[in-house]
């Protein structure tokens, strides 16, 4: 059980452009911080850097009260889950559980009692005496958790655990990793690039962007106060619809119309951002609603997404599924449920 | 091939069989020539069914040899090959997993450099560097000597080559994993690398004893004492009798003994030897 706390933390590659800079973050005992962002945002560089597999350029990690920039990956004391497993092939599942801490040169009789403890809670105690190729993918994870689980770690750190398993097995695993975190209490640190996964694991989102923090936050926090473009596109499933707009004299401007969404004072274009949830079906005609020239519909169930074109530019609408459509669909909007960021800074306003 | 064709496949065992006969015919006259008197080769006619004097030639061989034809009793022979194939072999594979281990998992200067220099040794096998070869081996007092035997062939490309590409088929996450195990380089090496790499180190074994076993040029050039010559050298000796009738029927018996380790080898690690050969999955 410990804290982590990244201060300014930075990473170049030899020759190349920075691959993770300025990160700061402390994370709570206990609490269960997930990194998400798309490929290539720097990710699981930062986690990698917390775990000592990659050197660490500027800034400062602990782990509870020590500096551990220049200590070996087993002298951090974190577990970490690999997005192959990394299961040794060779060994049995109890040999791959007991590996760690035989290394460790731990007694005989508590590795044996922490093997069938960690199996116990991990329901594989059937599996302990198969090799890793005999098992099923979801067993296969469940054994690279067992493995982090009998050292019992100061930290537990994801990388992209679930990525490899089909998508129910995926929403089983992930409701199980929660309840197993909540339960042992582990501060743990968590990487995807699935805002699903994010969304429903975390305590705390780190969004992260080309190797920089976009925004922190709880994952509600983060949903609906995106703080910045990049956040509010990435973030939410179907993504936020981006209008590019402009402010004149206290309000939102659209296409030559005006839209019942107040903005800050100030002149110049904006970024509106809208929620295909947050637009519903108006009557034609009223006042600042969105004219939608339909392309085409996507049939979900429960709901249909609504795709066209507003002054021109793409947006997604959700409507209930009984909605009869035309060409030409009149929406409406709840002004609070605007999202405005400045175009140049990408930044929220207000 | 899912293919049944009853004219592709009688085509395909005619071929096969017509292999197998070209490869076998030689090595059954041998067998057959080992069990005849010396008088059944003096027609100039070799026979092709055995004869009635196998206990004998292979009794003498194995006992007295054929001093007059600088060959010591087989036996001794025998056990000097025997050693000879097996430090190649085992010190072929020491050396090439340790310096592939090396040249795929630690960042040193001349990284590149290394290997290639081994990779370039591929075109200088014994027989084009030989003569170097063995003005070094007679400074070093190794002339008639196991060591002067094995020591100059056991630095192998080939081997080193084949660890590095198994090597690079593990995944660095094992290497990582290991790492946060807890298990330094030597311990990641002896506990995931070289059980990982079993079955290529048993192929591998098969092939350089069978190397080991069937050298030549070299056991001719740096033994004269009779107490080093090797069984497959030893056979040329008796061959090439300089006034005198070959002995067939010992020769040939000594032939048939040569063969019998490397088919041994062959057969009991033939399971192994495929695996390691076809195995992709890691």
């Amino acid at each position: 059980m410990a804290t982590i706390a990244l201060q300014d933390l930075g990473k170049t590659y030899a020759g190349g452009a920075p691959a993770v800079s300025g990160v700061s973050l402390d994370i709570a005992d206990g609490e269960f911080v997930v990194l998400v962002g798309p490929s290539g945002c720097g990710k699981s560089t930062l986690l990698r850097m917390i775990a000592g597999l990659e050197t660490i350029t500027t800034g400062q990690v602990r782990i509870g009260s020590r500096v551990v920039n220049d200590l070996e990956p087993a002298e951090r004391d974190i577990a970490m889950v690999f997005q192959n497993y990394a299961l040794y092939p060779h060994m049995t599942v109890r040999q791959n559980l007991a590996y760690g801490l035989k290394n460790r040169r731990m007694a005989g009789a508590e590795i044996d009692r922490r093997v069938a403890e960690a199996a116990a809670i991990l329901e594989i105690a059937p599996y302990l005496d198969r090799k890793p190729r005999q098992l099923s993918g979801g067993q296969r994870q469940r054994v690279a958790m067992g493995r982090a689980i009998v050292r019992e770690p100061a930290a537990f750190l994801f990388d992209e655990p679930l990525s490899n398993l089909d998508a129910k097995l995926r929403v089983t695993m992930r409701g199980e990793i929660r309840q197993l975190q909540r339960r042992l209490g582990t501060t743990s640190v968590y990487v995807t690039h699935d805002q699903v996964e994010a969304m429903t694991l975390a305590d705390r989102l780190v969004v992260l962007n080309k190797g920089r923090v976009e925004q922190i936050g709880a994952p509600l926090e983060v949903y609906r106060q995106p703080a910045t473009v990049f956040v509010a596109g990435f973030i939410g499933a179907p993504a936020m619809n981006l209008l590019n707009a402009a402010r004149e004299g206290g309000a939102v401007v659209l296409g030559g119309q005006a839209l019942a969404v107040a903005a800050p004072p100030g002149a110049g274009p904006v970024v509106l951002g809208l929620r295909a949830e947050d637009l519903h079906p108006a009557s034609p005609g009223t006042p600042g609603a969105l004219d939608l020239a339909v392309t085409h519909v996507e049939e979900l169930g429960a709901q249909r997404l609504v795709h066209g074109h507003v002054a021109g530019q793409p947006l997604v609408a959700a409507v209930t599924a009984d909605l009869a459509l035309a060409d030409r669909l009149a929406l409406g909007l709840n002004p609070r449920a605007a999202h405005l960021f400045d175009a140049t800074s990408g930044r929220r306003l207000a | 091939m899912v293919e049944r064709r009853p004219l592709l496949q009688a085509a395909a065992h005619l071929v096969l069989i017509l292999g197998v006969l070209i490869v076998a015919f030689p090595v059954w006259l041998a067998i057959v020539a080992s069990t005849h008197p010396q008088e059944a080769f003096q027609t100039g006619l070799i026979p092709v069914w055995p004869g009635s004097h196998a206990v004998e030639n292979y009794s003498a061989m194995l006992g007295q040899g054929l001093s007059n034809l600088g060959a010591p009793p087989l036996g001794g022979m025998l056990w000097n090959s025997l050693v000879m194939a097996l430090v190649i072999a085992c010190g072929k594979i020491a050396i090439s997993i340790t310096s592939a281990f090396a040249i795929v998992y630690f960042r040193f200067r001349f990284r590149m450099l290394a290997f290639w220099c081994i990779f370039i040794t591929l075109m200088l096998p014994v027989e084009v560097r030989i003569l170097p070869t063995f003005k070094v081996a007679a400074d070093l007092r190794m002339l008639n000597s196991y060591a002067g035997l094995t020591i100059p062939l056991i630095a192998s490309a080939t081997a080193t080559f084949l660890f590095r590409q198994v090597f690079l088929t593990i995944p660095d996450e094992l290497m990582e994993a290991a790492r946060i195990d807890g298990a330094g380089p030597m311990r990641f090496f002896t506990d995931i690398l070289i059980p990982l790499s079993r079955t290529n180190i048993a192929a591998l074994f098969v092939i350089l004893f069978i190397y080991g076993w069937n050298q030549y040029l070299w056991p001719l050039l740096i033994t004269t004492d009779e107490g080093y010559y090797t069984i497959v050298a030893g056979i040329k000796r008796m061959a090439e009798a300089v006034d005198a009738i070959p002995v067939w029927n010992y020769v040939m018996a000594a032939a048939v003994l040569a063969m019998l380790p490397p088919v041994a080898v062959v057969i009991l690690m033939q399971r192994v030897f495929v695996k390691g050969l076809i195995e992709t999955e890691k």
